[in-house]
């Protein structure tokens, strides 16, 4: 247990990270700054530090997410604590064993962090009342990714300098995302003005009670940013009348090299993964030099060492 | 049979008196009332209301009697001061013929705590497609006069209109539980500010409302009886005045959680608080008093829900909606301190009977009257432990909440179901 888990008021990363509200400014800002700091060490030919030796981080992966699964296991291996890797599959309460009862057996073995991906929405915040270790929120079905909003704020201050006073817009299917909640409230925190961008029928009601503004004109967002989040859209939505055609939704919505020249000459591109080329963005913005795209899956396993760390070894 | 002698008690908050009862009836009222051999109660201090009736209540037999049975169900009841439960149709079979509305009503008569009458569903297997036998039902021993397939919003406006239309031959009257449900498909919580930041699928209120508003005009167009489940906002509210005043034949309750509760409680994401209608909002809790106090909203009913650990001891997404109420509902009205006791006995008691067509309750004690009745000590205060209540589940929203009155004793055609606040079997 960290000294700042000892005392809560403090500040800090304490406990648990199941949602970027966990982290004031002074907390998200220090993760970032270890982060960075991990960051240079991973530079050296030997990449590997003792600090998590004998500690057990298990990945509790409840949907299909290799991406992060391997972004956590790799930042969980390089602090050399043991990992152990729990995937279940199908999401329904009525196959296999209930969260509960993993949990207990989670806590049996002694696991001293879980990181947990999760269908549904609260699921983390329900396993950390069964669990005595640290419940790191890896993705719960459309509430929210900490981890993905720190490696992209750690992404942002890296190409532009500073998080404070940036404008950031956030295209696309924010009712479903739990990477536009998270960004939302973490760029909140740390002091830039983010934009919500979509089509009315996804952008969640309640939205305006949000520190954040919102627009269904992503052409009118444009010029002024310095930072555009193109969010993942599934074609499932569609189906739900969400909106008509995924052409229609790129015509619209979709980053494009036309939509790439409205942007300030200094503006990022960005994208959590994985891509719909041709939809939300076109492949020649995907692999322009403005794409932070690439380095975001990077920058994921700085930030989420420096999250196990602080979590789990102690102060920088 | 015992006769019981109840001395100062104040009769729906009057001057204290002395109730005689015997034979199943009030014998006689007053202080000079008196009986040799009679066993005297205490009543010094106690409210006497008409027994409670029950609108909406799930007691889960046949099908998950680990959650609740008929007995279990029927002690909740009577430890809170219930006389009559209207017991829901979404058993396992489904109370969808004679044969098992008569096994519910028969499982009741048994336990003998609590006149159970089983609500028919409205529709085979309350899939929405056909309607259930529901005269067969009616003229059974469990005289069925309420049909509902709560859980289900009979969604068909065309077989909605039948139903109201059919139930008239035998004064039937179809509770709906309002929800249009494709505009809740998925939804979890009510649809607001929280909803999208905890990234549940919203239950909109305008799904139960647009329902209430169709089935008043089918009612009026029919001329038939409707009555509306768990009231949930503030829109419904208006909805239900409007039909009122057009002459429309609509009743409506309340649940004493809607009556108390927001959507704030699933902040923690405990499915405790996990209830369909969903919890709402400040706004709706109090149109929702208003209604219930000025008689738009005709009777508060519990939509108590056992569920067992399993179902609530999960993920938000995958736990079923429902909450317990039979012990709780009067603390929690008495809570909201909404209603005097002459408009808790009107409310919980005296209008819900008549809605079920209950003749020997919902009346105030008095010479010649059944003897249904409960003693509740407004003085006193409980504290809720989930394992002391006599559910057989443990699904309470308010544990560890201090509430006010007790229920003392309850008599069920003058026998008691309760005594100093404990269940006689």
């Amino acid at each position: 247990m960290t000294n700042l888990e000892q005392s809560p008021d403090r500040g800090g990363i304490t406990g648990h990270l199941l949602s970027a509200a966990d982290l004031d400014a002074a907390a998200a800002t220090q993760v970032l700054d270890t982060a960075a700091e991990l960051a240079a060490l991973s530079d050296r030919s030997v990449k590997k530090l003792p600090t998590l030796r004998g500690r057990t981080v298990v990945n509790l992966f409840y949907e299909d997410s290799t991406r992060t699964r391997i972004s956590f296991e790799a930042a969980a291996k390089r602090l050399s604590a043991d990992v152990i890797n729990f995937s279940v599959k199908g999401s329904s309460v009525s196959k296999g064993e209930s969260l509960k009862d993993t949990a207990l057996t989670l806590q049996a073995m002694g696991a001293d962090a879980v990181v947990i991906r999760h269908a549904a929405s609260g699921a983390p915040h329900r396993l950390a009342r069964w669990v005595d270790g640290s419940v790191v929120n890896a993705g719960d079905g459309t509430h929210e990714h900490p981890t993905q909003a720190l490696l992209d704020a750690y992404t942002m201050r890296s190409r532009l300098g500073r998080l404070s006073g940036l404008t950031v817009a956030i295209v696309g299917d924010v009712l479903h995302s739990r990477v536009a909640r998270s960004n939302a409230l973490l760029l909140n925190t740390l002091g830039a003005d983010v934009t919500l961008v979509g089509p009315p029928t996804l952008l969640p009601v309640g939205v305006d009670s949000w520190p954040v503004k919102t627009s269904y004109d992503l052409d009118a967002v444009l010029p002024t940013v310095d930072v555009v989040m193109a969010l993942r859209v599934q074609r499932e939505r569609m189906e739900d009348s969400f909106f008509p055609s995924a052409r229609e939704y790129a015509r619209r919505y979709g980053l494009d090299a036309a939509r790439l020249r409205k942007l300030p000459e200094h503006a990022i591109v960005m994208h959590p993964g994985p891509m719909n080329r041709g939809m939300e963005i076109a492949p020649d913005v995907a692999d322009s030099p403005r794409s932070t795209i690439v380095e975001q899956v990077a920058n994921g396993v700085s930030v989420r060492m420096a999250v196990l760390y602080l979590l789990l070894g102690g102060q920088v | 049979m015992t006769t019981y002698l109840i001395k100062g008690a104040s009769i729906v908050g009057a001057e204290p008196t002395d109730l005689l009862i015997r034979d199943g009836v009030v014998a006689a009222v007053g202080r000079d009332a008196a009986a040799p051999g009679a066993e005297v109660i205490d009543a010094d201090g106690l409210i006497a209301l008409p027994g409670l009736v029950d609108l909406h209540t799930h007691l889960r037999e046949p099908g998950r009697e680990d959650a609740e049975t008929v007995m279990s169900g029927s002690r909740a009841a009577a430890l809170g001061g219930y006389t009559a439960v209207c017991a829901m149709a979404n058993t396992d079979p489904v109370a969808d013929t004679a044969g098992v509305v008569e096994q519910v009503w028969r499982l009741g008569q048994a336990a003998g705590l609590v006149d159970v009458r089983p609500v028919g569903a409205v529709t085979v297997g309350l899939a929405g497609e056909r309607l259930a036998e529901l005269g067969a039902m009616a003229t059974s021993a469990a005289a069925v006069r309420i049909f509902s397939d709560d859980g289900h919003c009979v969604s068909d406006p065309r077989l909605m209109r039948r139903a109201l239309e059919y139930v008239k031959a035998f004064d039937g009257v179809i509770a709906q539980h309002a929800e249009e449900p494709r505009l809740t498909v998925g939804a979890q919580l009510h649809e607001g500010e929280l909803s999208g930041r905890l990234g549940l699928a919203g239950w909109p209120a305008v799904a139960e409302e647009a329902i209430i508003a169709r089935d008043a005009l089918l009612a009026g167009h029919v001329g038939s009886r409707l009555h509306i489940c768990h009231v949930s906002t503030a829109g419904s509210v208006e909805i239900i005045r409007g039909a009122k005043r057009a002459g429309i034949r609509i009743t409506a309750e309340v649940t004493p959680h809607h009556l108390l509760l927001t959507d704030a409680r699933a902040e923690s994401y405990d499915p405790v608080f996990k209830v369909n209608p969903p919890l709402r909002t400040d706004t709706d809790v109090a149109a929702l008093r208003a209604g219930l106090a000025e008689g738009v909203i005709d009777a508060v009913a519990t939509d108590h829900a056992p569920h067992a650990v399993e179902d609530k001891e999960c993920e938000w997404q995958y736990a079923r909606p429902g909450m317990l109420g039979l012990e709780t509902a009067l603390s929690i009205v008495m809570s909201t301190k909404s209603l005097s006791w002459d408009g808790i006995a009107e409310r919980m008691s005296r209008v819900p009977a008549r809605i079920a067509g209950l003749d020997g309750h919902g009346r105030d004690p008095a010479p010649g009257v059944p003897a249904n009745l409960t003693l509740v000590d407004p003085a006193a205060t409980w504290v809720v432990e989930p394992a002391e209540l006599a559910s057989l589940s443990r699904n309470t929203p308010y544990a560890g909440m201090e509430l006010p009155g007790r229920v003392m004793a309850t008599f069920l055609a003058g026998r008691p179901t309760v005594l100093d606040g404990k269940a006689t079997k």
